[in-house]
């Protein structure tokens, strides 16, 4: 130190050696890295195609419109053992935002609701609350839904000793067996009424709130806006005689035929995703409460406000501020947890396209990464709509 | 409210004087005791009623049950799944623990020949030797103590479990490694080789150098956008593609990589947000000393952004503890692979065989995930009182 001070004193315009220059020394770091991940790409990319061709594989996306020849056990559109790759892949992909969706949906219900219940004044309601959050949380996931699978669906009856469950349902160790509804002609009128109620719905909700924004005068909203979504179909249905049929499902000898088929293994990477992610929402939730300052809600009870007004309008869009951005990554912590599915053989894109496509076209560069790029698009895509969301809620500084 | 309260009848200050006194109140019932516990923390509304009954409920639905099957109904000893059959003397059956002790040398070596399991034992005395040290944050020479976590284990580990027949320990190739054993090593590898990256790649993240700070940024995206299976596969077969054929690594070597790299990228972010806690004037303060970049971040704002980040250290340490587990799909015998083999043995398969293993395996997650939560938790809190003292 003592040195570099004379040498600032002895002369004005000092002469640092070249490789003493902290840009000259950024620049010839940044060289350096660069020409040792082209090395490393060169050298990969020179080993790939030595060894691709020793084992006779073919490169490019050649194979997407090659017959697939092999089956699915689930899909949301049509698919045959001569369909092609392309086509797999997107039942896969399907199949995978399917999960992943409903996953989202049932594990933030479960999630908020653990997660209040985890701030309940009631002793024994956050205990139990908080004792499940422990437990669920430190139990990997892969355990939880091999149990589920292994232990518990796989071990329900056989076929032939279907449990049957109230309303035409069976249960065995093949899966769910749901009566599947079917519109009967003139049925299509109660769609066109359902959607005329929520229209109605939405554009009431939207004038009472200019109305109160103007008026201050409040319409109680909810009964209103439950009525015009639940009586124009209802009332459609009545008056044409309820054209609504059911497809029951029918035990057979070795299978169940006809109705809605859930497959177990869907159902166990289900309730594994929702039952593991509502424990990392619930403490989500209850730290985005918890951000909230004692002070908001005493104010709004000192304005008169009743409790359940205060956590409504008061706590709970304050707490939203806080949750968003955790919450929009534990919904894409479920999404990529969904390629668990693999492990129980449910048919998701990794288990579809990075399994079976991989091993038999055996173009492994090709096939992981289009299925990492689905991946990197879904999160991208997810992040971007929660930023919006984000946006929406975020405080608004002056 | 308005009682006793007269609204000023003759005006001016009296106004809000009251006129009669209140008649005295009853003493409160209780504000102490069991009674007056419960009163207030279960029965304090008619909804919290009927919540805390739902809970009693659900607790006498769900426990002794549980009980059952765990301690009264399960079979300690026993030789095979005849023992753990439902019989006319013991009709219900509970957990087959005897399936779990008969197979425990295979949930905990895998296939490791049986004269060399003392070098496992070893392996795992060094390891939690290691963890010990760096953990108790008052242990004397923890410089020492990661020196050796980072350096000196990881070799001794490798020649004793690896085996080196130049002085007298024959090899065990990784195929035999199993259990335990493999779950321990992937998430050992996982943690010492993501710290020292992470911070590569944080400290990477926040340079001012365009080309590097790019490149941390995509690697670190890129890795934390795709699930671990994924890289995994990638991993296991993507890599022998882009060695030579000569140099292709075993399957165990691909999974660690695997993991390596999942683990840096989402440790270089609890690193960066620990970088980020640090106060600008920290760096300004050691740029005025003269220190160099590498002397600054080496002795002035690392030791400080990682203190305050263990907690999350660890916590993205449970996070790599439970995913370990995911090596299964990619054919390595970790714990839950071993349990799955044993589960469909024939001599120990019975309706309660998978439920047992499972019960076995959930257990050991259970001890070491929540072990090192309330870990995080104490240096938190102490971090916390460290932080007012001061």
């Amino acid at each position: 130190m003592a040195r570099n001070a004379t040498a600032a004193a002895e002369a004005p315009t000092p002469k640092t050696p070249l490789f003493r220059d902290p840009r000259v020394r950024g620049i010839a770091y940044q060289v350096l890295l660069c020409a040792a991940i082209a090395f490393l790409a060169w050298a990969a990319i020179s080993n790939a195609i030595e060894n691709l061709a020793r084992a006779k594989i073919a490169s490019g996306f050649g194979f997407w419109d090659n017959t697939a020849g092999f089956d699915i056990s689930q899909m949301l559109i049509d698919y045959s053992t001569t369909s092609t790759y392309g086509r797999a892949f997107w039942v896969g992909l399907l199949n995978t935002l399917l999960v992943a969706g409903l996953g989202i949906v049932f594990a933030t219900v479960l999630g908020f609701a653990i997660g209040i219940a985890r701030l309940s004044s009631n002793w024994l309601v956050s205990r139990m609350a908080g004792f499940y959050v422990e437990t669920i949380r430190n139990l990997p996931l892969l355990l939880q839904l091999l149990f589920w699978y292994n232990a518990v669906l796989k071990a329900l009856p056989s076929v032939r000793e279907s449990l049957a469950l109230p309303g035409g349902g069976f249960l065995n160790n093949r899966g769910l067996f749901l009566p599947q509804p079917v519109l009967l002609p003139g049925g299509g009128w109660a769609l066109v009424a359902l959607a005329a109620g929520v229209m109605a719905a939405v554009a009431l909700r939207i004038w009472c709130k200019r109305r109160q924004m103007r008026t201050g005068k409040q319409m109680p909203t909810f009964w209103l806006t439950l009525a015009l979504v639940l009586v124009p179909p209802l009332a459609v249905l009545a008056l044409s005689g309820f054209p609504i049929g059911f497809n029951f499902p029918e035990s057979g000898r070795f299978n169940i035929r006809g109705g809605i088929e859930v497959l177990p293994e869907f159902m166990a990477l289900l309730f594994g995703l929702v039952i593991y992610t509502a424990a990392f929402i619930a403490e989500v939730v209850r730290a985005g409460v918890l951000a909230v300052a004692k002070g908001q809600t005493e104010a709004a009870y000192s304005l008169g406000f009743k409790p359940g007004p205060t956590l409504r309008l008061v706590v709970i869009p304050q707490a939203m501020r806080v949750i968003v951005p955790p919450l929009t990554s534990q919904y894409l912590n479920l999404t990529k947890n969904s390629t668990l599915a693999v492990a129980i053989g449910y048919p998701d894109l990794v288990q579809i396209f990075a399994g079976t496509v991989l091993n038999q076209t055996g173009q492994a560069v090709e096939v992981i990464a289009i299925t990492m790029a689905v991946y990197l698009v879904i999160s991208l895509v997810t992040s971007g709509l929660m930023n919006l969301y984000n946006r929406r809620v975020a405080l608004v500084e002056r | 409210m308005s009682g006793g309260l007269s609204t000023g009848h003759d005006g001016g200050a009296a106004g809000f004087v009251r006129e009669r006194l209140v008649a005295p109140q009853p003493p409160p019932v209780a504000t102490s005791g069991v009674v007056a516990w419960c009163r207030e923390n279960l029965f304090s509304s008619p909804l919290n009623a009927a919540l805390t009954l739902l809970c009693v409920l659900l607790v006498i639905w769900v426990v002794p049950p549980l009980v059952k099957f765990l301690f009264v109904d399960a079979v300690w000893d026993g030789a095979s799944r005849v023992d753990c059959l439902a019989r006319p003397d013991h009709p219900e059956m509970g957990a087959c623990w005897a399936f779990v002790i008969d197979r425990i040398n295979f949930f905990t070596y895998g296939f490791y020949p049986i004269d060399g399991r003392w070098r496992v034992n070893v392996f795992f005395a060094l390891l939690a030797f290691g963890v010990a040290w760096l953990a108790w944050l008052d242990a004397p020479r923890r410089d020492l103590g990661v020196a050796y976590f980072f350096v000196v284990m990881p070799i001794a580990s490798i020649i004793l479990l690896l085996g080196w027949p130049a002085i007298g320990l024959p090899r065990v190739p990784t195929t035999q490694w199993g259990g335990i054993l493999v779950t321990i090593v992937v998430a050992t590898v996982g943690i010492v080789a993501s710290l020292p990256i992470g911070i590569m790649l944080a400290l990477g993240r926040r340079s001012r150098l365009p080309a590097i700070r790019l490149f941390s940024v995509i690697f670190i995206e890129v890795v934390r956008g795709v699930p671990l299976i994924t890289v995994l596969f990638m991993a296991s077969v993507m890599l022998p593609l882009f060695v030579p054929e000569s140099l292709s690594p075993d399957k165990l070597l691909r999974a660690l990589i695997g993991v390596a790299m999942f683990s840096s990228a989402y440790m270089a972010e609890v690193v960066r947000a620990g970088l980020q806690a640090i106060p600008k004037g920290q760096y300004e303060a050691a740029m005025a000393l003269g220190l160099r970049y590498r002397q600054a971040m080496r002795r002035v704002v690392l030791p400080q952004a990682l203190t305050v980040t263990i907690p999350n250290i660890v916590n993205t340490t449970i996070g790599l503890f439970k995913d370990t587990t995911l090596v299964f799909v990619v054919g390595i015998f970790d714990l839950l692979k071993t349990i799955e083999a044993a589960r469909v043995d024939p001599n120990w398969a019975t309706p309660v065989t998978s439920t047992s293993g499972y019960a076995f395996a959930a257990i050991f997650y259970l001890i070491f995930c929540y072990g090192m939560s309330r870990y995080a938790r104490m240096v938190e809190q102490r971090l916390a009182t460290d932080r007012k003292s001061r």
